[in-house]
């Protein structure tokens, strides 16, 4: 399966924590490849594994956890990694943003010092180099004035204007793959949309790879050409967005766009809710994770994992019921 | 920033002289009549009386206040009731090795106890974090007095490398001064270590589950430079505030360990004017250690501003 194309190849990856509950397996055999400049998608609810198959690609797990299968830039094995190696990678190859601007920038460092750092270690630039470019990188993800607010405090920013900073320092480098996790979710509204367009433009005016995580179906409709949902730490539906848009096969991916708000909705009308819970990641079924909130679970469902079913041009359903599932599901998209 | 600093040294002087008063009150209510102490008990009572009004004892409460702080704003502090001679100088003349003291002390506590929080933090739940933190346990449960006589028992009775008591003074050199300081601060750091240990290592963990540290890392940062650059610097706030009040402590213990260690600091002077109801001398050198702790407080509340960018604003 080494595809020369691929920038990042990850193949069954497996992830152990070790949570107050005991070890807990929070990443099953998730595998998927991804080319120079292609953007994929990472959906589900809180604690399904996005979070952590993001980490362990920047190595980023804590030093507990127990990572299996492969991940490879390039074709070099990343997995395992030692910490001084990946950190030649990180902030230079692969950049993270995350979730929280709020918490994410150090409040006792100036912007321009934080955003400066990869640029001093990954290029070894100088005081005055990097001053430059870091000027640079600010006007472009829009922070009005960057030359005087480049020694400006975090404190002194709004979360989108942070959230801009912490763009710009994760796109110093240059890095082939940008890792977004939730990056507009702590945002306001009216500046997600914003934020998610900076981030489109600079992928695509840099050829960058990006994996983009949300639980939100519309970010994700709106922004990536691949997408895979997961659920209880594994992959439950992959393939190109619009074609999984179009013909959703997995029962849970289903339940998620029929859970999200619509406007227009009658007056009083409640919220379409995926009854159950998500099961404990310490304490998984042996079949499919979802069964017990899934309407259509046979006794099969629970013997044995299901297979990835293929139902279409790379688009893949991990379901035994899919005859079933898609058929019921014909003309999801104007429900 | 100068309104921060303004307002600092406002809180600073009404504490000064909260802390006058009450030791104004504190030492008049003390039984026992200096004139009386110094005469005997066979001595006259004209003569008292006498000797009473010299040291003009028979004012009323509060203008034998307003004399005291007014002599302190002067520099005039009155004379010793037992030596006759300027309070000022007698305080001066012990200062001479009780700052050092403090300060070698102070040094000390802030290299050890830096050194092993950060030590013990960074290998969290290792086995040197765990060796390390049970040695500080017992740092805390160590009283000053007894571990300086375990001192001495060691380095001046059976390895002879430094001497039992006494002090040395500077005019032999710096060294013979250090040297003679170096177990009464030892011993005086050492439970102050223990605990700023303590502190240090559980601020340092705080700071390391931030989420910017996990931001500098993804920036190809290694664990040893977040370490430096950005979490330190956010863990000194509670590091200094528990250090301020260390200072206060470490001036209350000079007080026993200059009794252990025959060294003629104020500490010891304080003792001995408490025994001969000296109580000029006493009510001068308590307001000298009430200002000191005051100011040292006041040194770190400044120093906030300059670590932490985001204090300057909150106060303006």
């Amino acid at each position: 399966m080494a595809d020369p194309a691929s920038l990042i190849e990850v193949d069954n990856l497996g992830v152990r924590l070790n949570t107050s509950r005991g070890p807990a397996q929070a990443v099953r055999g998730v595998s998927f490849a991804l080319k120079r400049g292609e953007t994929l998608g990472l959906v589900g609810e809180s604690g399904c594994g996005k979070s952590v198959t993001a980490l362990s690609l920047m190595g980023l797990l804590p030093e507990s956890a127990v990572v299996t299968g492969s991940v490879k830039l390039d074709g070099n094995e990343l997995a395992r990694l030692p910490d001084a190696d990946y950190c030649k990678l990180r902030g230079n190859r692969i950049s993270m943003i995350f979730q929280e601007p709020m918490t994410a920038l150090n409040p006792m460092h100036t912007i321009g010092h934080q955003v400066a750092e990869p640029l001093r270690r990954h290029k070894r630039y100088s005081a005055a180099q990097a001053r430059k470019e870091v000027i640079a990188l600010l006007d472009r993800v829009g922070l009005p004035d960057p030359a005087k607010r480049i020694d400006a405090y975090p404190h002194q920013f709004s979360g989108g204007q942070r959230q801009r900073v912490t763009i710009a320092m994760a796109l110093a480098c240059e890095p082939d793959l940008l890792i977004a996790d939730e990056p507009t979710t702590a945002l306001d509204v009216t500046i997600q949309g914003q934020i998610l367009d900076l981030i489109a433009d600079l992928v695509e005016e840099r050829g960058m790879s990006m994996i983009l995580i949300s639980h939100d179906l519309g970010v994700i409709a709106e922004n990536v050409q691949r997408m895979m949902v997961m659920y209880g730490g594994t992959v439950v539906e992959s393939g190109p967005t619009d074609e999984v848009f179009r013909r959703m096969g997995h029962p849970y991916t289903q339940g998620l766009f029929r859970a999200r708000p619509k406007l227009g909705a009658r007056k009083g009308t409640r919220l379409t809710t995926i009854s159950g819970t998500v099961p404990e990641l310490a304490d998984l079924p042996v079949g499919c994770a979802f069964a017990d909130r899934c309407p259509l679970a046979i006794d099969q469902c629970r013997a044995a994992m299901p297979p990835m079913i293929k139902v279409g041009a790379g688009h893949v359903v991990r379901c035994t019921r899919t005859d079933v599932s898609m058929a019921a599901n014909v003309g999801a998209l104007s429900a | 920033m100068s309104v921060f600093v303004l307002r600092r040294v406002l809180t600073l002087l009404a504490t000064l002289v909260g802390a006058s008063v009450i030791i104004f009150l504190v030492l008049d209510a003390l039984p026992g009549n200096a004139a009386q102490m110094l005469m005997g008990a066979d001595a006259s009572a004209d003569a008292v009386r006498a000797l009473t009004v010299k040291f003009g004892l028979d004012q009323p409460l509060a203008v034998r206040y307003l004399q005291w702080i007014k002599g302190l704003v002067v520099g005039d502090l009155g004379n010793s009731y037992v030596y006759g001679t300027p309070v000022a100088s007698l305080i001066a003349e012990r200062l001479v090795l009780t700052i050092p003291l403090a300060i070698m002390s102070m040094l000390i506590t802030v290299v050890l106890a830096l050194s092993a929080g950060i030590y013990t933090a960074a290998n969290h739940n290792k086995l040197g974090d765990v060796g390390v933190m049970s040695l500080t346990q017992i740092g805390i449960a160590l009283p000053n007095f007894w571990f300086a006589i375990l001192l001495v028992l060691l380095f001046a009775v059976r390895l002879q490398w430094l001497s039992a008591g006494g002090f040395a003074g500077w005019d032999d050199g710096i060294w013979l001064g250090v040297k003679s300081l170096l177990l009464p601060s030892i011993s005086l750091a050492v439970v102050q270590a223990a605990i700023l240990a303590r502190v240090t290592r559980s601020a340092v963990l705080e700071v390391l589950r931030e989420d910017f540290v996990r931001t500098a890392r993804a920036k190809g940062l290694g664990k040893r430079e977040v370490l430096w650059s950005h979490v330190l610097r956010n863990a000194m706030i509670p590091v200094m505030t528990v250090m301020g009040l260390q200072f206060a402590n470490l001036l209350a213990g000079t007080i026993v360990i200059e009794n252990v260690f025959y060294l003629p600091g104020l500490g010891r002077l304080i003792f001995q004017s408490i025994a001969n109801r000296d109580l000029i001398v006493v009510r001068n050198c308590v307001m000298l250690l009430a200002a000191m702790v005051v100011i040292v407080n006041f040194v770190v509340d400044v120093l906030y501003a300059f670590i932490d960018p985001r204090i300057k604003v909150h106060d303006l």
